[in-house]
């Protein structure tokens, strides 16, 4: 077996492995400071904060030469018998010079910048730094100036890591950042009339150290330690990238990606990094409400609401529920559970599945997807559990006006107008129509019982993305006061006490249905492949 | 702590003696007191109509007030330290682009719960432009409880106020502004 010694420890790595002195400091438990090197990036060795001293041991005397320079680790690879010192009089000396380096221009401005809290330079100031600054500390402020309609540049904070220019070039392969002018004077920049534009403009915010790049959608409007990150899923589209889910009080304030090498790496797209507004949308639906004995719209208490929902259910007989593909997979399986407790031949059909354009592809293989739901494939193995067959919305809409089907329940949770008056009025026979949404729509407005849903942050479940990957997640935010997790309510009306258990549910769906018998153990973070399990069984078959 | 633990040192009451156990050379000195603070001078002030003097205003902590800049803006640039300093959560702060090119953040809301303040000085402390002080207005009232909690108006008014009494502490406390 192949090792590397860092810091006298022997570390063992695989032949196959390809990794450098930082990641191979961080299996040895040490992290290397380092501003310009990113996992997801090339290799620039332009900062000079990883250095670190290296050398080789002999394989067959185990004598150990060392270099006499200090070498960057970002651009030292780990090889069989590299040795990495990462702590020592000569390193800490030069991490503080370059620290010191770096603050010299830099404006003292960190009370005003919303980097401050989760600030490389800040850090490894603490960390790294000298114990006095040796410059003139006169507080300045930074230069600012837009880069595209996403993005700031706070020109003075920058410290030329270059990991926007090389981003723009490598992952998006669009080049619209640029490093301008040389020596002290070099600055990022975009030419004239071609703004940095692209769909994920965004992650510069995210790969940038400092406070140079500011997201305009986030700029100004929280501090980083007031926030909470929970794990959350996009659910912008079927790609389901993995992110953080950043809150506040109830409020979500940003999302950014988090990292998940099967899916989505170390970035997401703008569509879904700034597609959390309408979580916060002024004409939300809240209270839930159904229709009195004068056939008009009242108020009503969900607890009030729930056995007077169910005995009207269970009075029209016939049932038709529409499995919204926004819904985790727990919640369509306990939907579909629920309607086919009262009818065992309910008839189940998947909600609209949008679609956008057609799908993006980047240079690095990352994809935005042109179908705009997150668990279309997840929502279509209930079904098919449940009714052998899927049918999907615009069938279900053409047979229900003649069909014998009294009561539906639809599930909704889409952002954008989804349905029209046309497709309302094929609902206009029912008895009972239930509407589980956050807006208002033509087909709400025709419900005998409205019931505000909830948004994707809110919501606690597994998502299956377009590549037969299932993450499970929980809840970030609280949904605002009159509406009610969708998975919350089927809990409810299923009869089982307490609150809505994802993970108790997304067992009995793992036993009993095969697609997802992978889902069966703990879900790691970052997913898992529920197509392996199949495949293993379909070979030994 | 147990009764055994080796840092606990056991002291015995001293026995009374016959004066003591008499009680009236005690009663005596107790009224003697009473009797000497009869005829000394009087330390109470008779609020409201008399106004108690206060002892240092630049270290006193009353009403807060946000101070104005040489142009009259607010000084404060929406930094959120005091909010993240203040032990009872009283501070609400929403920022915003400023609209003068040399500033970049302002508070676009500035909002202290003085019921809530238990006017520990926390927030004057965090502040790295001095923007937030803390003045020697003392009483303090209100008809309402909205009444007592000061938007970023009515705390500037307070600076204008009390700006000519009392000048902002920084300079004369040997402060950076």
């Amino acid at each position: 077996m192949p090792s590397v010694i860092v810091d006298g420890k022997e570390i063992e790595i695989s032949p196959t492995d390809r990794l450098n002195g930082i990641e191979i400091a961080r299996r040895a438990g040490v992290e290397i400071p380092h501003y310009c090197w990113h996992p997801g990036l090339s290799v620039v060795a332009s900062c000079r904060m990883c250095l670190c001293e290296t050398g080789t041991r002999n394989p067959e005397t185990g004598a150990i030469t060392m270099m006499p320079k200090l070498v960057p680790a970002c651009q030292t690879p780990a090889k069989d018998n590299t040795v990495f010192v990462t702590d020592s009089e000569k390193i800490r000396q030069a991490r503080a010079y370059v620290e010191e380096a770096l603050l010299i221009d830099h404006p003292i401005d960190c009370p005003i910048c919303d980097k401050a809290g989760e600030c490389l330079l800040q850090d490894y100031y603490f960390l790294h730094g000298q114990k006095e600054r040796r410059a003139d500390l006169r507080p300045f402020t930074s230069r600012k100036r837009p880069m595209g309609d996403t993005v700031t540049l706070f020109v003075d904070r920058c410290v030329m890591c270059t990991r926007c220019v090389r981003f723009t070039r490598e992952i998006t392969g669009t080049s619209e950042l640029m490093v301008a002018n040389r020596g002290s004077h070099e600055e990022i920049d975009v030419l004239p009339g071609f703004p940095l534009d692209n769909k994920l403009s965004g992650n510069v915010v995210d790969i940038c150290p400092v406070g140079a790049l500011g997201d305009r959608d986030f700029l100004y409007s929280q501090r980083v330690w007031f926030m909470k990150r929970h794990a959350g899923v996009c659910t912008g589209c079927s790609t389901g990238c993995s992110v953080h889910v950043e809150e506040n009080q109830d409020h979500v304030y940003r999302l950014k990606p988090r990292e998940n090498p099967f899916i989505n790496q170390w970035w997401m797209c703008d569509e879904g990094r700034y597609g959390y507004h309408h979580l916060h949308a002024e004409h939300r639906l809240v209270g839930a409400k159904h229709r009195n004995a004068q056939g008009v719209l009242a108020n009503v208490e969900w607890n009030e609401m729930r056995p007077e929902l169910d005995a009207a259910l269970r009075k029209a007989g016939r049932l038709a529920a529409v499995l919204s593909p926004h819904l985790t997979v727990e919640e369509a399986y306990l939907l579909a559970k629920y309607v086919r407790s009262i009818d065992a031949n309910a008839v189940l059909a998947l909600g609209p599945v949008p679609v956008d354009g057609e799908d993006e592809r980047f240079p690095n293989g990352f994809t935005i997807h042109a179908e705009k739901c997150p668990n279309r494939r997840g929502v279509e193995a209930v079904l098919k559990h449940f009714a052998g067959s899927v049918t999907t919305f615009d069938d279900f809409v053409a047979s229900i006006a003649g069909g014998d089907v009294k009561a539906a329940w639809v599930s909704g949770g889409y952002k954008t107008d989804w349905n029209t008056a046309e497709t309302a009025a094929a609902f206009a026979g029912l008895d009972v129509l239930v509407v589980q949404d956050m807006f208002s729509s033509p087909l709400m407005e025709q419900a005998t019982h409205q019931l505000p849903g909830a948004g994707f942050a809110e919501r606690d479940g597994s998502y299956v993305n377009f590549q037969d990957r299932l993450q499970s997640v929980r809840w970030a935010i609280r949904p605002p006061a009159g509406a009610w997790v969708d998975g919350q309510i089927f809990w409810q009306l299923l009869g089982k006490p307490g609150l809505f258990n994802s993970r108790a549910v997304l067992s009995d769906v793992a036993a009993e249905i095969l697609f997802f018998e992978a889902a069966g153990a703990e879900v790691p973070e970052t997913g898992v492949d529920l197509r392996a399990k199949l495949l293993a069984e379909t070979g030994t078959k | 702590m147990k009764s055994d633990d080796p840092d606990i040192t056991w002291v015995e009451e001293p026995k009374l003696g016959l004066t003591g156990r008499m009680y009236l050379p005690l009663l005596v000195q107790g009224l003697t007191t009473t009797a000497r603070h009869l005829i000394s001078p009087k330390v109470t002030v008779s609020f409201p109509e008399e106004r108690p003097q206060i002892g240092n205003p630049l270290i006193y902590r009353g009403v807060h007030r946000l101070n104005k800049d040489a142009e009259g803006r607010v000084k404060c640039v929406a930094c959120f330290l005091c909010a993240t300093a203040c032990p009872a959560h009283c501070i609400d702060i929403i920022a915003a682009e400023s609209p003068w090119p040399d500033r970049e953040k302002y508070p676009e809301s500035f909002v202290i719960d003085e019921l809530r303040c238990i006017f520990c000085g926390m927030c004057e402390e965090a502040c790295p432009v001095d923007a937030v002080e803390l003045t020697s207005l003392m009483d303090l009232t209100g008809r309402s409880r909205e009444e007592m909690i000061f938007d970023k108006e009515k705390l500037l008014s307070v600076y204008d106020m009390t700006k000519d009494a009392e000048p902002m502490k920084s300079i004369a406390l040997g402060g950076t502004v």
